[in-house]
């Protein structure tokens, strides 16, 4: 598209047709004063704050809603401009309250900086001012409504970007009110970004409150480290402290926006159950000791296990938030001491396809192609809990016209239409997708195999209807969430969505858990491969196998094992039985200072350097921000002193940075591994089980040991509380109605809370993990009886 | 005529009589001597001396932790850190001055928008152990208690000029 030429300032600008005039003055660094435009979400025009004296016009008119003709002049500074500017600004503080000293925004307040360039020192209007009853909108963000300026642009928010019309203005003129629709809280996963948008005070961060200047705290780059996009953050400190966390732009990545959880989880940083020294235990007592003491008495333990039982007997598991430099040291230690037992994939339960992934699972397309899609299949995946931003980019595709579809066990409550959806219990997912790939068959080549497989299979009409999205589609994508990646059957989900996208043409992506999962791949914690994809003579076992053998050794790093893992109850059994756990923590987990022999403190994110790879395959180093706790110490400088007490060659590296260098070294002279291959089942999962399944997932903010330490996050009503979620049929079958107690049995026992939630699938119930009151279940049946 | 004024005044002791009188002219006016410590020298009532947080008449603090005397303070003597308040008020949880680095410059009370942090005129004081340097805001709330009725005088007699 040609550009034209406008002139602001007398300065030539050259702009794209049809863009407004305060584009085009940002873009050329002329600054035009404004409250409401935000160059992400819609025009509304409604504060005039950016009224510019346009030649030939006959009144001065807002840049953000005039849009560019060829040969414009536009006077910023003119006198029209100046007097229309300064007369806005003099009705908008006429309501605005002089509060700045108590105001969480003073210092950083737009309509502060604004008022000292357009304001006048003193006001004319002596009437009283209005006041506004404040909201409580939850434990995230705080409201003083007297201080609203009307901007909307919470509201343009809440509608265009987090797709919740939950704040919306009522009343007219001075009466206008900006409030919640309903009395309750703001349930959006996005919901803090409303504190960034707000010019004024009027929302502002409530973990925050009061604690700091905006003038006090120092800003460092940082990575977020809950989901697998790697959001790109700032985090403000002072005095060594996290204080806040905010968006750092990343137009490729998180744009301007940030999930609450890489918000709020910083709270967690300081909680109280930090662990700061190392610790052993002896005879049933916890003594804390320095660091070489404690380094020895591991390295004297790991030797008299490995020579006893063999290095076979030891395996690692490490959180999937811990860095690549993290991942590397601890393959590296564990591959030295001669056992491949590394693995990072805590929630998973079936490793049938491991060999047939490429060099990570990941997406096959960047975020702002996602948003481009013309169909988005998610599969067992409620992507605004799991992957907040990239929710936002379905949403995005849904609102340019995108057929969105959904097969999921629990029905979800997306924020944008479905083109078609499937809910149905977990056992019946591979049936519902061999259904949608024979209908694909119809039409497209199949392998003989797949034919042959899907010989019984029953085409539903739902089938049907996703297979002609995903064919007729320019561009589509799968979208594996984390309900189908924990499935007790996932390997045969992901060769069925292979074989989709073989056969449909398109594009596959696998949402995983935590931050780094693809640098795990990449660095070798996985049982099956070395670092930089490198094969290996004999393949470990998998996390989930390591807790089912009840090995003799354990090395945990930073996983809270009856919360992390897929089977909680498993995990606890194995780590009871065990020789030898040594865990690598930035918390006193209760349940690692009752089963683990020896703790070695490391630090969370915010005081390490560190590398994360995302799900697109970025990597991003985040430095550390502030000095350690205590005798807290990076993860990769304690694992580098633990191949130093083991003498394995190689581990003198002076910083993170090295290491880093070695591992990239391996991957640029490695050979790049082979796609996604279609490779065929034995056979189906027999769908009728015939007895009552569990459905579980991890909720939004019990996903990681640091997230669920977040008070305010736990505070809000967003994630599902604990407790056994059931369809009213169901509920009727059990004999069980809403607020009953219900005694659960799954190898282990538990006792919740009943919800009726006409989500849940009959035949099956749905019971969160991550809490400690459903931490004993195992797998497999479930039996529900009400609590007598 | 030069030698016999000289003369005379030599002879009579001129210069030492002048010298005297200057002696007794102060002999016996009133003394400028004041007995320190019982008697002091009159004060500006815009004198910057110990600090002190002031409360309203109800007993309520006045200082809302808006950190302007602490961002103004060019020797980094205070230090403030706040939360919100039972009440969800704004204040503070500590509020410390460092009476080893403040140069009395009155900054801090200058940019008070609350007239909360004031440097009265109390001129004399002394620390006898370490620590005692740094004022806490119990302190200073104290000495605002002790000396509000004179603080509030001088603010009245200043409050023209402000």
């Amino acid at each position: 598209m040609d550009k034209i030429d406008i002139e602001i300032d007398g300065k030539m600008v050259q702009v794209d047709p049809g863009s407004m005039i305060i584009e085009a003055a940002d873009e050329a660094g002329i600054v035009i004063p404004r409250f409401c435009y935000h160059k992400k979400l819609s025009i509304a025009a409604n504060c005039r704050m950016c009224l510019v004296d346009v030649e030939k016009a006959r009144k001065p008119l807002p840049a953000c809603a005039t849009p560019v003709t060829s040969g414009m002049i536009v006077r910023t500074k003119s006198q029209l401009a100046r007097e229309a500017q300064k007369s806005v600004m003099e009705f908008l503080l006429i309501n605005h309250p002089l509060d700045c000293p108590i105001c969480d925004q003073g210092g950083e307040c737009e309509l502060q900086d604004v008022a000292m360039g357009y304001g006048d020192d003193v006001s004319r209007f002596t009437e009283g001012k209005r006041s506004v009853k404040d909201k409580d909108i939850g434990p995230l963000v705080s409201t003083d409504m007297t201080r609203c300026i009307h901007c909307t642009r919470c509201i343009r928010f809440g509608e265009e970007v987090a797709g919740l019309r939950e704040l919306g203005a009522t009343g007219r003129g001075e009466h206008m009110e900006v409030g919640t629709y309903v009395a309750k809280s703001v349930k959006s996963e996005l919901s803090g970004n409303i504190i960034d948008l707000c010019p004024v005070g009027a929302l502002t961060s409530k973990p925050f409150r009061f604690s700091a200047r905006a003038w006090e705290l120092q800003q460092r780059n940082s990575i977020a480290v809950h989901d697998c996009v790697g959001s790109n953050t700032q985090l403000h400190i002072r005095r060594n402290e996290v204080m806040r966390v905010v968006p750092q732009e990343n137009e490729a990545i998180n744009e301007t926006w940030l999930s609450d959880r890489d918000r709020f989880s910083y709270v967690g940083l300081n909680s109280d159950d930090r662990l700061t020294q190392p610790m052993i235990r002896q005879k049933d007592q916890w003594i804390e000791v320095d660091w070489p003491t404690a380094f020895v008495a591991m390295k004297d333990a790991l030797t008299a296990c490995i020579e006893q039982h063999g290095p076979e007997q030891v395996a690692a598991i490490a959180s999937p938030n811990s860095t690549v430099e993290e991942f590397y040291l601890l393959q590296k230690v564990l591959r030295g001491l001669g056992s491949n037992n590394v693995d990072h994939r805590l929630r998973q339960k079936n490793f049938d396809d491991q060999d047939e992934v490429g060099a990570y699972p990941g997406l096959e397309c960047n975020l702002s192609e996602l948003a481009h899609m013309d169909s988005i299949l998610l599969l067992g995946s409620n992507i605004h809990h799991e992957q907040p931003i990239l929710g936002h980019r379905v949403r995005k595709a849904a609102r340019r016209g995108a057929q969105v579809l959904a097969l999921n066990p629990l029905k979800f409550n997306y924020h944008f239409p479905l083109a078609a959806e499937s809910v149905v219990p977990p056992a019946e997912l591979c049936d519902r997708l061999a259904g949608i790939a024979k209908a694909l068959m119809e039409t497209q080549q199949a392998p003989e195999d797949a034919k042959k497989l899907l010989a019984n299979t029953v085409v539903s009409e739902t089938d049907k209807v996703m297979a002609q999205h995903l064919l007729q589609a320019e561009r589509a994508i799968i979208l594996l969430g984390t309900l189908a990646q924990h499935h007790s059957h996932a390997a045969t989900i992901r060769r069925l969505s292979r074989l989709i996208c073989q056969m449909a043409n398109v594009d596959l992506g696998w949402l995983t858990d935590g931050a780094n999962a693809q640098g795990a791949w990449l660095a070798g914690a996985i049982p099956h491969r070395g670092p930089a994809n490198s094969s290996l003579t004999a393949q470990g076992v998998t996390a989930h196998d390591a807790f089912e053998k009840a090995l003799k050794a354990y090395v945990l790093m930073n996983v809270e094992p009856n919360l992390d893992c897929a089977d909680g109850r498993q995990a606890r059994h194995a780590l009871t039985s065990a020789d030898m756990v040594i865990a690598l923590s930035t918390f006193k987990d209760p349940l690692l200072m009752e089963m683990a022999h020896i703790l070695l403190p490391i630090t969370p994110y915010s005081e390490t350097a560190g590398t994360y790879v995302n799900v697109m395959g970025e990597w991003q180093t985040a430095r550390a921000v502030v000095t350690p706790q205590g005798e807290a110490r990076p993860g990769w400088k304690v694992l580098r002193v633990m191949g130093n007490m083991f003498n394995l060659p190689g581990f003198e590296y002076t910083s993170q940075s090295s290491v880093l260098a070695e591992l990239k070294e391996q991957l640029d002279n490695a050979s790049s591994s082979g796609g996604l291959q279609w490779v065929c089942p034995e056979s189906l999962p027999n769908a009728d089980k015939g007895y009552l399944e569990r459905i579980t997932q991890w909720p939004l903010y019990r996903v990681d040991p640091l997230v669920r330490r977040s008070q305010p996050l736990q505070e809000t009503t967003l994630q599902d509380a604990v407790g056994i979620y059931m369809h009213s049929d169901q509920a009727a079958k059990l004999n069980l109605k809403a607020g009953d107690v219900a005694h659960i049995e799954q190898q282990g026992t538990a006792t919740l809370n009943v919800f009726i939630d006409e989500r849940v699938p009959l035949g099956s119930v749905y019971v969160p993990a991550g809490y400690l009151e459903t931490a004993d279940l195992s797998g497999g049946s479930i039996v529900v009886r009400r609590d007598k | 005529m030069k030698w016999i004024k000289g003369f005379f005044k030599t002879f009579f002791l001129w210069e030492l009589l002048v010298g005297l009188s200057l002696t007794g002219r102060y002999f016996f006016s009133k003394k400028i001597t004041i007995q320190y410590p019982e008697e002091k020298t009159p004060l500006s009532n815009r004198f910057r001396g110990l600090h002190a947080l002031r409360r309203y008449p109800n007993g309520e603090e006045r200082c809302i932790a808006c950190k302007l005397c602490e961002a103004v303070c060019p020797a980094l003597a205070i230090t403030i850190e706040a939360e919100p308040r039972e009440d969800g008020s704004r204040r503070t949880t500590r509020y410390e001055i460092d009476l080893f680095k403040c140069i009395y410059c009155g900054f801090c009370e200058e940019s008070c928008p609350v007239d909360s942090i004031v440097e009265t005129n109390v001129a004399d004081y002394h620390f006898e152990n370490r620590g005692e340097n740094i004022m806490t805001k119990e302190k200073l709330l104290a000495i605002g208690d002790r000396y509000e009725e004179q603080i509030a005088k001088d603010r009245e007699l200043d409050a023209k000029y402000r």
